[in-house]
């Protein structure tokens, strides 16, 4: 019966899924298009939808007055590089947990999720003078820690959970199996915590990329990512619509990008429920 | 890394003692989004052609980024940046910290005289220039001519804000399309609270008596927000209590307001035809008075974004060859040749308005003269701090800011006037008992 | 199963994320409570005399205390009820077949990609403003005349845009919990004739239990420490309607550079935050054990 999807479910369900999804999408989309507006239509009343003067003059006054690109080298390196370590981090944490639980596990999550609740702007001024003794101010490599620091609670938190789906019946069964360590390791573990390494990897990344206090309080320069790009286009005096919506496609355009592949590899991973 | 840039300061200074030619230098400077700055920044050419020795770094933020940004930095002596562009707020409470370096190596052909003489002033302590201003700006109004003719209605040379309230009830009613007069309302201390404190001093009222005791409660402030908020619920745009200056200009732009009071350099983008649809119909006055022969003649606001070296910089000599530049009456001309005079950075010197050329090109520019001549932020018997719109000590940012959303209340309905100046009231005493000013 | 060996191992594999944490965590919380101690303001960094516990009776003193106190938990808690509600109709319907579902399933998490500072902005001036915004348009368009957001429901608005921003992080979740729902179980309920609604409420909603525990609990730490969004549209007014504690503190550190005060409300908000997380665990924490 469920197999045997009617066509006509199906078209309901593409329309009030595409009527959903655009929008949620909306803003998104409205952003997109007022970036290739002039100023003036992008304020303009009644608002014009897509019959105007498209325009790319604001993306060029946007990458004449800052360098887009070195920006988001920064944006990516940083974004990148505090997930990776975090996953080198956190994997072993969240298996062992998963896999190895004692009577502790759960308090020893909850006390790395409070980690994160105290209020970064109450703790600046100590993080700022340790940078600046440390030299780290308006470096990468400070900014890949500290990211790393505040998204571990969470990668952790999150491969714990979809570790703990796996069954560990499909362990023991591969151990009757006389598979080895590495061929449990690599043929059973890895295909099955796939999706739940892929969802944090993108979670992780996606915070990251979208944290906007301590690359802002804590970059200059050398190290600034697109959180600063965006805050050089936020409420300048004049009209300001159009050029910040044109920076701001420009800094989440990287983030939408990886979102399209990795929705492919993220959908084929979530399917690993039906080997249960 | 600190260590490295310490000791290629140490060898840029020992170059610089033998010969400056190899020096290479770079300049990190901090500055704001505003169209001024951003056109700075489209000059760098035209500075290192002139000082190839020396490299520029920009790093241009939204204003309270910006803020905390370089106030922190300079605070626990972080050292990142060489240039700083700051306010007429800062100024004299970093330099009384002793955080700038004093600029009295402009070069010969500064002419620091030049400067008009209210914004030195409120750029010095102690006969010393410690920032150099870049752009200033009092108060004006700006208003539709084509909507007050269509009227009949005259500006007055002097207006009144009884005036300015009838004027905005007779063209709110006869144009539906149009919004009488449009006003700050965003809460902030340089937002909301600058208007509202240049139109309590309108009214003869400050923010604290001569022994520091708040004045939100005075009748001075009574009757200046009971007139503000009538105005705004009555004439204004809807959502006035989350507009700033920007969300006004966007409406005036649209030609949506026939009035609104603020910023004079609002003057250059209202009658620039790329951004504005009414830029052929605007005229403009003297910031209302709410008493006879109120304090300044309206006037009661005073900024100039400035450019500071922060104290113990490695680069003070080329950080201050790069100010000299910048503010320098040769820039005012390299801008007036690329972009014409309309857009030259206002409000600084004196031979600006003194040029035929830019009167006649800049037809706000007499207006704006005379609303910086009128402004007066010096303390004063009865003023026991300096600054207008705003009080030059630290604990106003934070003060001014929680006064601001009362006063949004009271403009969105949640509270009374009474009730938003009691809280406001209530709010400053306890913070100047905090920071020791009162008893 | 868990001999000496594998506890011993386990701990090995747990230690580094335990310290990295415990450093972060103890390096900044001590010195903020330090410094929490001390009249210290930047803009007088010479003196900073020990003067106990005045901080704390100085921040929760504070009239807007209770204020930001209240709105910190409407905040979470309106924002909460949208996201996971909204989160499993968005994963129900994402969850069925139909043309283009990849590219609805991207348009759906799109917002999560968004700068909260971008988002609150675009939302402030291009949706939510009464003249010009595209949601006020509509609502005259359609007749009922368009709402004042920021002067009238100001922390609904709020909660609004940070739902918005949330909503793509409870739909994925959701989403990857509903697909590791096998096919067999649901076609075994609907062989012994159980209505559509009965399998949503009896095999897809237990299903969803943890992923729902953890939408929750991951999404109430980034929440009580929502900040960009309220600073953008309206700085915590208008009066004290949409302060919340970090906002509070904000205005400490970064307004008034207060930094003894300003560590005295961070050490307030951790407690906070940690009472909040406690009951929380109460109330939901059964789900983790499954």
């Amino acid at each position: 019966m469920a197999r045997a999807v009617s066509t006509r479910r199906k078209l309901t369900f593409t329309l009030i899924g595409w009527a959903v999804g655009l929008l949620v999408f909306f803003p998104v989309l409205w952003t997109i298009l007022t970036s290739f507006k002039t100023e003036l239509d992008a304020i303009a009343l009644p608002p014009k939808w897509i019959f105007f003067d498209w325009t790319l003059e604001n993306y060029a006054t946007v990458q004449e007055r800052s360098n887009y690109f070195r920006f988001m080298t920064n944006s990516i390196i940083i974004a990148l590089g505090s997930t990776a370590l975090g996953l080198i981090f956190a994997i072993p944490a969240a298996w062992a947990m998963a896999f190895s639980p004692t009577p502790r596990t759960k308090d020893v999550l909850l006390w790395m999720l409070s980690t994160k609740m105290l209020p970064a702007v109450g703790v600046l001024i100590p993080i700022y003078l340790i940078f600046r003794d440390w030299g780290l101010l308006d470096s990468r490599i400070g900014l890949v820690v500290v990211l790393f620091l505040i998204n571990l609670p969470i990668m952790v938190w999150m491969l714990y959970t979809y570790f703990k789906e796996i069954p560990g019946e499909i362990l023991e069964a591969a151990r009757m199996d006389g598979a080895s360590l590495w061929k449990e390791i690599t043929h059973v573990l890895a295909p099955m915590s796939v999706p739940g390494i892929a969802s944090t990897v993108l979670l992780s990344v996606i915070l990251a990329w979208n944290e906007a206090f301590w690359t802002l309080n804590l970059t200059t320069s050398n190290a600034a990512p697109l959180t600063t790009f965006i805050a050089s286009y936020s409420s300048p005096q004049g009209n300001f619509y159009a050029k910040l919506s044109a920076a701001s496609t420009l800094a989440i355009a990287p983030m939408l990008i990886l979102g399209w592949f990795s929705q492919k590899q993220l959908v084929r991973g979530l399917t690993f429920g039906a080997v249960k | 890394m600190r260590h490295v840039s310490y000791l290629a300061g140490c060898a840029a200074l020992a170059l610089a003692a033998t010969s400056s030619a190899f020096a290479q230098e770079t300049l990190t400077i901090a500055t704001v989004n505003n169209g001024d700055m951003i056109r700075m920044q489209g000059l760098t050419d035209a500075f290192t052609e002139q000082h190839p020795d020396i490299q520029l770094n920009w790093v241009t933020l939204e204003e309270n980024v910006l803020r905390q940004r370089v106030t922190t930095d300079i605070a626990t002596k972080g050292g990142q940046f060489d240039v700083m562009t700051i306010g007429t707020y800062e100024v004299p409470i970093w330099a009384g910290q002793d955080w700038l370096v004093p600029l009295d190596n402009l070069g010969d052909d500064y002419d620091v005289d030049d400067l008009i003489p209210a914004i030195r002033e409120a750029l010095s302590k102690d006969g010393k220039l410690y920032a150099a201003p870049f752009y200033a700006e009092s108060a004006m109004t700006l208003y539709r001519t084509d909507l007050f003719e269509a009227a009949g209605i005259e500006m007055p040379a002097a207006p009144t804000w009884d005036f300015i309230a009838d004027a905005a009830k007779q063209i709110s009613e006869a144009n539906p399309d149009v919004y009488g007069i449009c006003l700050r309302g965003k809460p902030g201390w340089g937002e909301n609270m600058a208007f509202l404190g240049s139109m309590a001093r309108s009214y003869g009222a400050n923010y604290f008596d001569a022994a520091w005791q708040p004045q939100f409660e005075s009748e001075g402030w009574k009757t200046a927000v009971a007139k503000y908020v009538e105005m705004m619920t009555s004439y204004g745009p809807p959502g006035a209590a989350s507009n700033g200056f920007n969300e006004n200009l966007t409406l005036f732009n649209q030609g949506r307001c026939a009035m609104w009071m603020d910023a004079t350099v609002a003057a250059s983008f209202v009658t620039n035809p790329d951004e504005s649809q009414v830029a052929d119909s605007v005229g403009f006055a003297p910031f209302p008075c709410g008493i006879e022969n109120c304090p300044n003649q309206g006037a009661n606001w005073l900024w100039a974004w400035s450019l500071a070296i922060p104290a113990g910089s490695q680069k003070a000599e080329a950080a201050e060859t790069f100010i000299s530049w910048a503010t320098s009456k040769a820039y005012l001309e390299l801008v007036a040749e690329k972009e014409g005079w309309s857009n030259v950075p206002p409000g600084t010197r004196t031979s600006l308005y003194e040029n035929e050329q830019y009167i006649s090109e800049a037809p706000f520019a007499e207006q704006t003269l005379a609303a910086i001549n009128n402004a007066d932020p010096s303390a004063s018997a009865d003023k026991p701090y300096v600054g207008l719109q705003f009080a030059a000590i630290p604990e106003f940012q934070g003060l001014g800011t929680a006064v601001g959303q009362q006063m949004a209340a009271a403009v969105s309905g949640s509270t009374t006037v009474e009730q938003a100046l009691a809280a406001a009231q209530q709010t400053a005493v306890r913070e100047m008992t905090r920071g020791g000013y009162i008893k | 199963m868990a001999t000496l060996q594998t506890k011993s191992a386990a701990r090995m594999m747990m230690a580094p994320a335990v310290i990295a944490l415990l450093i972060w965590m103890i390096v900044p919380l001590s010195l903020t409570l330090y410094f929490s101690t001390l009249n210290y303001n930047l803009f007088n960094p010479a003196e900073t005399p020990f003067i106990g516990l005045m901080n704390y009776k100085f921040f929760l003193s504070d009239p807007a205390f209770l204020t930001a106190l209240r709105n910190t938990l409407a905040l979470v808690a309106g924002v909460l009820v949208i996201t996971v509600g909204g989160g499993i109709l968005l994963a129900l319907l994402l969850d069925q077949e139909f043309y283009g579902v990849t590219i609805v399933r991207l348009l759906v998490i799109a917002p999560f990609f968004v700068m909260p500072t971008v988002a609150a902005l675009v939302w402030k001036n291009m949706m939510m403003n009464p003249v010009y915004g595209v949601i006020g348009q509509f609502l005259n368009w359609v007749g009922i005349g368009a709402i004042d957001w920021f002067s009238n429901a100001p922390l609904t608005a709020i909660i609004i845009i940070v739902a918005w921003q949330w909503l793509p992080f409870a739909t994925l979740i959701l989403l990857t919990a509903l697909q590791s729902l096998s096919e067999e179980q649901k076609e075994a309920a609907e062989m012994d004739g159980a209505g559509a609604l009965s399998i949503f409420w009896y095999i897809t909603l237990p299903h969803m239990a943890r992923a729902i525990t953890v939408v929750i609990l991951i999404q109430t730490i980034f929440l009580l420490s929502i900040f960009a969004e309220i600073y953008v549209t309206t700085s915590g007014g208008p009066g004290l309607q949409t302060t919340n504690i970090p906002y509070l503190v904000y205005s400490q550190a970064l307004l008034q550079f207060d930094v003894g005060g300003a560590s005295a409300g961070g050490v307030v908000a951790v407690v906070l935050a940690n009472i909040v997380a406690f009951f929380l665990v109460r109330l939901i924490g059964k789900n983790l054990d499954a």
